[in-house]
């Protein structure tokens, strides 16, 4: 029901391109990251709940559709349907069904729960496409609530040592996700404008998220910045500070060494090892696509335990794509 | 294993040194004598000799994970470390350890050497499952010795010195030489009135800083003692009680490999302590340094190598005269001490003092280093002490210019550590008949940024693979320079080259403007006959 052309996966029978890498003239889109959602496109579909991030990022012009989850909508000879994702606000799976096969596309997604979107639901198909980012073993998470404390730990740590906190968090959904559940009493909070932008959206879904202090000891505060900030001027006001990552990547103490940072906070909003074997279990699905990341490492570990697999090349993803 | 896993982690979270010094006083403060010392020994690089083999410790962690071979391969890839891959890999941890360091490692890891490896087994998976996931990282650590988190000894050495109040010169030295991690000697690590007993102990070398700027800056020539800069190992030649050590910088005892160095103490004074470089040495004058290592990898030296390649110590420096330590006395009182002991017809040769009224005079001269084979001058000042370490001021380095070669970035592979999820080890090629061959491996020279941009070129323009190793589309060209030349029939390119490093990322060029085999041949001509 899929094929991978030059713009991504497309589906001729409902004749549109799943987030496409390219202009098409229509786009499904499952989330409003850089890598899946891009402009130029002449109609895009999406969740009711993804819709303002996805507006934010292809532009107001656009034309945007957009569906509950759950509501199914005929495109072209395709039933289509968006089922949560678990992966940032208004993320979805795309069900895809036509004469009785059913695909799913998981776009990006996790099972760790997140309350700033609805989990994650198994959806069972005849074919998953699903991501790979972190597909190794080596990659699991602990509790996300639990990181969130050491951050709040680490925080409370440098106000006794009077020096800023600067925490680099992607700004579309891993920043909110920590704003979500953090206690945010301890000091002065500031939000670089990238991250302050996405929280507005955030708060118009109604989602709960402490709004930044206006002046206050810069020694005290906690910064919300974008990694992209790491080095910039900009950051040069708050001192001797000390840098954090929130990110998988974390996992690996060389991403964080080679990046100078003090310290990393392991927290993602991908599935890890055993999230994906789960998530791939549960659909129920005999045939596997594996589309960026680890790929060869998950097909392979598929094919070795009883699966149908297929490595996806799809463009290289932009560079914001690292999470 | 709790606060020594703390303490890892402390040292690794961090960039900053006071901040590493600051968590090993704390550390040391807390521990038990025993813990100290052999925290201390994994610390500044010692270790027990290694008991398990990595193929075994790996297989062992990929069954208790439950992952097959080509995947614990793929996650040493991504992950760079291999006692790291292993802990990142084993089941969840479901315990904390209580246990003390100096228990783990005396009780549970020295018995393995004995045992069988069903036994070793047994009992390594028994100590992953007691363990939480950072006391399994430290732990691994310990068994595979990979130990580098960012300290260096002189770090160590100023936590000890800041932790005891001993003074931090008293501290190196007490560390030296041959010593086993016990109680008994972490007490007299900190102990403040010991004698030092060790007879071997060589004293903590002096080194020199290269000249900043242009050296007319130190001043009037006539203040310096001038020497050329010898390329060969730097080491202490010591004889005390009857007994002669040779110590290389790199703190290991080589008088085995050495013979001519152990006659040599035999004719020197009770009580001696000379600073000096081994150089392989013939007719009057120093081989290659190739020569060198034809010897210094060999267990067995027969008569054949040893008459073809004899070693001299070329001396520097006194440092104890009589059972005295001189350091503290000045430059040209330790010279005049060195060359009235110097017995004539030995291998020890004392370094030579080059004399020139200008600097300009002494420029010229420092020309002739390639052809003296040495590296150019060091520069010391009349009327200084020995120093401890890297002090700048006294000692001065006024290296030649390297050699300089435009090749073109053929392979790259991902490096170790803090870059094993980049591509920093490059091999690079020069032109040869129309066609790329390599010439010189490098991996320093490069700023972050532009390690990143090679690491992007590489992931997209990779033409080819063999394993970690990717072929990459010709086209950018660096500038590689190194200290010498010389032909070798054990490289592609029949050119060997010391200390190569990327001086330059020469964007401005084309790898059509790179150099060719034929000049980099002429270099060799202008600088070394010499067959080897």
């Amino acid at each position: 029901m899929l094929e991978v052309r030059e713009a991504g996966l497309y589906c001729p029978q409902g004749d549109f391109y799943i987030d496409p890498a390219l202009p098409v003239a229509r786009a499904l889109i499952t989330h409003a990251h850089g890598d899946h959602a891009r402009a130029g496109s002449q109609a895009y579909l999406t969740t009711r709940t993804g819709e303002a991030l996805v507006r934010a990022r292809v532009g107001d012009e656009a034309a945007i559709e957009s569906l509950p989850y759950g509501a199914t909508r005929r495109v072209g000879e395709v039933d289509v349907a968006f089922h949560p994702a678990g992966h940032i606000l208004g993320s979805a799976q795309i069900r895809l069904e036509h004469a009785g096969e059913v695909w799913v596309v998981s776009g990006d997604y996790k099972l760790s729960p997140d309350p700033t979107c609805m989990p994650f639901e198994p959806i069972r198909c005849h074919t998953f496409v699903t991501e790979s980012t972190f597909a190794l073993p080596i990659f699991r998470w602990g509790d996300a609530a639990g990181v969130v404390r050491e951050i709040e730990e680490w925080w409370r740590g440098n106000r006794e040592a009077g020096r800023a906190s600067v925490l680099f968090a992607y700004p579309v959904g891993k920043a909110q996700r920590i704003l979500s559940q953090l206690d945010a009493s301890g000091g002065p909070l500031i939000y670089q404008e990238a991250v302050e932008r996405v929280n507005a959206i955030y708060r118009g879904q109604g989602i709960a998220l402490p709004h930044a202090t206006e002046g206050g000891d810069l020694s005290q505060a906690l910064v919300i910045a974008s990694p992209q900030m790491q080095g910039s001027a900009w950051l040069r006001r708050f001192g001797k500070a000390s840098m954090a990552f929130a990110s998988g990547w974390m996992r690996i103490r060389g991403t964080r060494r080679r990046r100078s940072l003090d310290r990393g906070f392991v927290i993602s909003d991908h599935a890890d090892w055993p999230g994906l074997l789960q998530a791939i279990g549960e659909s129920g699905a005999e045939n596997v696509w594996v589309t960026h990341g680890y790929v060869g490492a998950l097909v392979r570990w598929l094919e070795e335990n009883g699966k149908r697999a297929v490595a996806v090349e799809l463009k290289l993803p932009a560079e914001e794509a690292a999470e | 294993m709790k606060a020594f896993a703390a303490l890892y982690a402390a040292l690794d979270q961090t960039t900053k040194t006071n901040a590493k010094v600051e968590a090993l006083k704390q550390y040391l403060a807390a521990a038990a004598p025993e813990d100290a010392a052999w925290a201390i020994t994994f610390l500044i690089g010692r270790r027990p000799k290694r008991l398990l083999e990595s193929r075994k410790l790996a297989q062992w962690a990929m069954e208790e994970a439950g992952v097959p071979d080509w995947l614990f391969g793929e996650c040493y890839h991504a992950v760079g470390d291999f006692a790291e891959t292993m802990a990142l890999l084993l089941p969840p941890a479901e315990n904390s350890s209580a246990l003390p360091l100096h228990v783990w490692i005396e009780e549970r890891l020295l018995p393995l050497r004995e045992a069988d490896d069903e036994t070793r087994r047994a009992r390594l998976v028994e100590a992953w499952r007691e363990m939480d996931e950072p006391q399994r990282f430290a732990w691994n650590k310990l068994l595979t010795g990979e130990f580098r988190v960012g300290v260096s000894q002189t770090l160590v050495v100023r936590a000890i010195a800041e932790a005891s109040g001993i003074a931090p010169e008293v501290m190196a030295h007490r560390l030296m030489g041959d010593w086993l991690p016990s109680a008994e000697f972490w007490r007299q690590l900190v102990a403040h009135d010991t004698r030092d007993a060790d007879i071997s102990r060589p004293y903590p070398f002096c080194l020199a800083y290269p000249v900043e700027g242009e050296v007319e800056e130190l001043g009037d020539p006539a203040e310096w003692q001038i020497e050329w800069k010898w390329d060969g190992i730097r080491s202490q030649l010591i004889r005390r009680q009857r007994q002669t050590f040779v110590w290389s910088r790199g703190e290991e005892l080589m008088t085995d490999r050495f013979p001519e160095l152990d006659a040599l103490g035999a004719l020197l004074p009770e009580g001696t302590v000379i600073d000096g470089e081994i150089l392989p040495w013939k007719d009057g004058a120093p081989l290659v340094f190739a020569q060198m290592q034809r010897r210094i990898g060999r267990k067995v030296l027969g008569p054949k190598i040893l008459g073809e390649v004899p070693v001299v110590l070329v001396g520097y420096d006194l440092l104890e005269w009589n059972g005295e330590d001189v350091r503290e006395r000045p430059l040209e009182w330790r010279r005049a001490r060195l060359e009235e002991m110097a017995p004539a017809g030995s291998a020890l040769v004392i370094s030579p003092v080059v004399r020139g009224a200008t600097w300009d005079e002494l420029r010229a001269l420092r020309e002739e280093s390639r052809g003296r084979k040495v590296e150019g001058f060091m520069l010391k000042r009349y009327g200084s002490p020995y120093r401890v370490g890297r002090k700048k001021g006294d000692w001065w380095k006024w290296k030649i210019n390297p050699y300089t070669v435009d090749c073109v970035l053929i392979y790259a592979q991902p490096g170790n550590g803090r870059r094993a999820s980049l591509f920093t080890d490059y091999t690079f090629g020069v032109w040869d008949d129309g066609k790329l061959v390599p010439f010189a491996k490098a991996y320093s020279g490069l700023t972050d940024d532009e390690i990143r941009e090679v690491d992007a070129f590489v992931r997209r323009n990779t033409v080819e693979k063999w394993g970690p190793v990717h072929a990459v589309k010709p086209e950018l060209v660096f500038e590689l320079a190194f200290e010498a030349i010389q032909k070798s029939s054990r490289h592609k390119s029949g050119i060997a080259v010391r200390f190569p490093r990327m001086a330059r990322w020469r964007k401005d060029k084309r790898a059509e403007d790179a150099d060719s085999l034929d000049t980099i041949r002429g270099l060799v001509a202008g600088h070394d006959q010499e067959n080897l």
